[in-house]
């Protein structure tokens, strides 16, 4: 009675189905392509559309960098990590350059990315028209019919209440100036990345059943008005109290020792290589 | 280095499973799968029934490994059936070929064919029964001997008997619309996902893999008010039912020479709802609807519920949410519900800060108008 598990988990035929419905997402960015998502030995909800993704995708000589909120070892990234090395036996790295897929929860990395490479977003809500609207009939009916007035209205009426646009995480963009798109629950400051990106981003949203697509060098942008532009995360004057980087996405912490608000960064392998960096510059002038 | 909240996630998870395993070991009991199977027949048929998947033998083993819990156990099961491949269709099932364990109908007390009570919990007093502390294996076999012996005496009938439907019995008073079989091959939701507005067969199969809980609770909710069914039970059978397959690669196909694989217990539930209809000359008519419900094994309340809210999913000009078929079919699966739920446990570090700076934002844009 005791099977061992096939290549990368799923049975062929499963693996193929997933292929053609990112064939089609690649081939229509933006357009969320149903497709008949499995369930996967983890739990709906925990990464199991970029998961499904994944281990269609991956090949035996791929490596695999896997992310959860800009950490490696973040608990569910390295479950993820587990089960895909388990039943591919493939490389695994924390270093996004030697990277061939990065599965990424919620953040793309800090490092450009380049045409080599492949970044898989886990994807809980992938209707950025859900807020709008209920249902899916509706919704589906909407983007076809390029009526995105609701999403417009929507930033309209924070505006009206609270004086700016008032999203986090997740604010909606335009894709190749068709479709509107759920970027997935990235921070605002990681939108700009999506735009003419060099690396292909696959978008997959296992309990809701869609997978979708930016294909390389594709525009991507966040929707806003002339008069309130699109703005980002503010981290004015702070830096990563680690590795002293600015300019990229930071953690808010508390000093345990003297209870100040300190920051640090929220990729914890683009810190990592600032530090390793910095060590080696500082042995390098120690011995000239 | 300082304060990482997130490093060490390896060990940390390790230490956490081995922590699991100690919870499942520490009192040095094993339970047998063939225990699991011979004595929780209704959490193995209910296993089965939300995880769509009809083993009984591993649905025991999900239950062993998930130490009892439903949404752990339905789990297990559903990541396994993803990795089975799926050679084949089975030929669609009679009902009238049930071999009927129990069939009851609560529309009419003297049924073609008869009542059949069967194995239920519904006549007990539900007392705890403390003997069952001390039940030994002697006085069990003791009492199957004796029921055996009993059952000597009742007189047999030759022939095998199939029970007809009762609501064929109707259908010749007339009191309900004879139907075309639909023969269009029904959509499988797990190799295509589901369109709106779905069709019969996809909301069927939704509903019979449904969490029990919420298929119990939503049928309720529309019972109680919050929707326009209001059912007589036509009828509930359980029993097992044959499964054939087609000949693989043979042209030319006969019923002679379909293969038969094996048969499954299942509940099936039909039930009557009075629904109004304009007829020729416009004018309201009170015609009977049959609400369908079936699932894997014995599990009745699951059934009916599933029978009220296809009838109400045929409905959707009610307002009422239990008509509507998006909120009935994509919120009752167990592995989709839980799974959802339980991601709140995860890190969202980045997403709230994002939150906490869009908050900062407007609160500063706020003071300046103030000031």
């Amino acid at each position: 009675m005791k099977a061992k598990t096939h290549f990368a988990f799923f049975d062929e035929g499963s693996k193929k189905e997933i292929r053609r419905a990112i064939m089609k997402a690649v081939a229509i960015p933006g357009y969320q392509v149903p497709f008949a998502s499995r369930e996967m030995p983890i739990a709906r909800g925990w990464g199991t559309g970029g998961l499904q993704i994944t281990l269609s995708i991956i090949g035996k000589a791929d490596v695999l960098k896997v992310i959860d909120q800009g950490a490696d070892e973040s608990v569910n990234a390295v479950n993820i990590k587990k089960l895909v090395q388990e039943t591919t036996g493939v490389e695994l790295t924390d270093q996004t350059e030697d990277a061939d897929i990065i599965q990424s929860r919620h953040r793309i990395p800090e490092v450009a990315l380049t045409k080599e490479q492949i970044i898989v977003l886990q994807v809980p809500e992938p209707e950025p028209l859900r807020k709008v609207e209920a249902r899916e009939y509706m919704t589906k009916r909407m983007h076809s019919e390029d009526d995105y007035s609701g999403v417009w209205l929507m930033l309209f009426e924070q505006i009206m209440k609270y004086g700016k646009t008032a999203t986090a995480a997740d604010h909606p963009v335009y894709v190749n100036h068709r479709y509107v798109m759920a970027p997935s629950p990235i921070p605002r400051f990681d939108n700009a990345k999506m735009h003419q990106s060099e690396a292909l981003i696959l978008l997959g949203a296992g309990r809701e059943k869609k997978i979708y697509a930016v294909p390389p060098y594709t525009n991507v942008e966040s929707l806003a008005f002339e008069d309130y532009p699109f703005t980002v995360e503010s981290f004015e004057g702070e830096h990563c109290h680690l590795c002293g980087s600015t300019a990229i996405f930071l953690d808010e912490l508390i000093d345990h020792q003297t209870g100040k608000t300190i920051y640090q960064c929220n990729d914890t392998s683009h810190c990592m290589d600032q530090l390793n960096k910095k060590e080696k510059a500082e042995v390098q002038t120690s011995y000239a | 280095m300082g304060y990482v909240p997130v490093k060490g996630g390896t060990q940390a998870i390790e230490a956490s499973i081995k922590r699991l395993k100690f919870e499942r070991l520490k009192g040095k009991e094993i339970i047998e799968i063939n225990t699991i199977m011979s004595t929780m027949r209704a959490m193995v048929d209910q296993v089965m029934s939300e995880s769509s998947l009809y083993s009984p033998y591993l649905a025991a083993l999900a239950i062993k490994q998930a130490e009892g819990s439903m949404e752990e156990a339905v789990f297990l099961m559903r990541a396994h059936r993803s990795t089975l491949p799926r050679p084949y269709y089975s030929q669609t099932v009679e009902s009238e070929t049930m071999f009927v364990e129990r069939r009851i109908s609560a529309s009419f007390k003297d049924i073609p064919g008869g009542q059949l009570l069967g194995a239920t919990y519904d006549y007990t007093h539900r007392l705890l029964d403390f003997d069952l502390i001390k039940e030994n294996t002697e006085d069990n076999m003791q009492w199957l001997q004796n029921y055996q012996e009993e059952l000597q005496n009742i007189e047999k009938l030759d022939e095998l008997m199939y029970f007809p439907k009762v609501v064929d019995y109707l259908r010749e008073e007339g009191l309900f619309e004879k139907h075309e079989a639909n023969n269009t091959p029904p959509i499988d939701i797990t190799k295509q996902s589901l369109q709106f507005p779905t069709t019969r067969s996809e909301r069927l199969q939704v509903l019979t893999r449904g969490q029990t809980g919420a298929v119990t609770s939503l049928g309720y909710a529309s019972l109680r008010g919050y929707g326009q069914v209001h059912p007589t039970v036509g009828e509930v059978r359980v029993g097992a039912v044959p499964i054939y397959v087609e000949h693989p690669n043979e042209m030319e196909q006969s019923k002679e020479e379909e293969f038969y694989i094996g048969e499954i217990t299942v509940t099936e539930v039909e039930s009557f709802v009075p629904t109004k209809v304009k007829n020729e000359n416009n004018e309201y008519e009170l015609e009977f609807e049959i609400g369908y419900g079936i699932c894997y094994g014995q599990n009745e309340t699951k059934a009916i519920a599933m029978s009220i809210l296809d009838q109400c999913l045929e409905h959707t000009e009610s307002d009422f949410p239990t008509h509507d078929e998006e909120f009935v079919l994509l919120h009752i699966d167990s592995v989709e519900s839980t799974g959802f739920i339980s991601h709140l446990k995860l890190p969202h570090y980045v997403t709230f800060q994002s939150k906490l700076d869009s908050m900062r934002q407007v609160k500063k844009g706020v003071q300046k108008i103030e000031s």
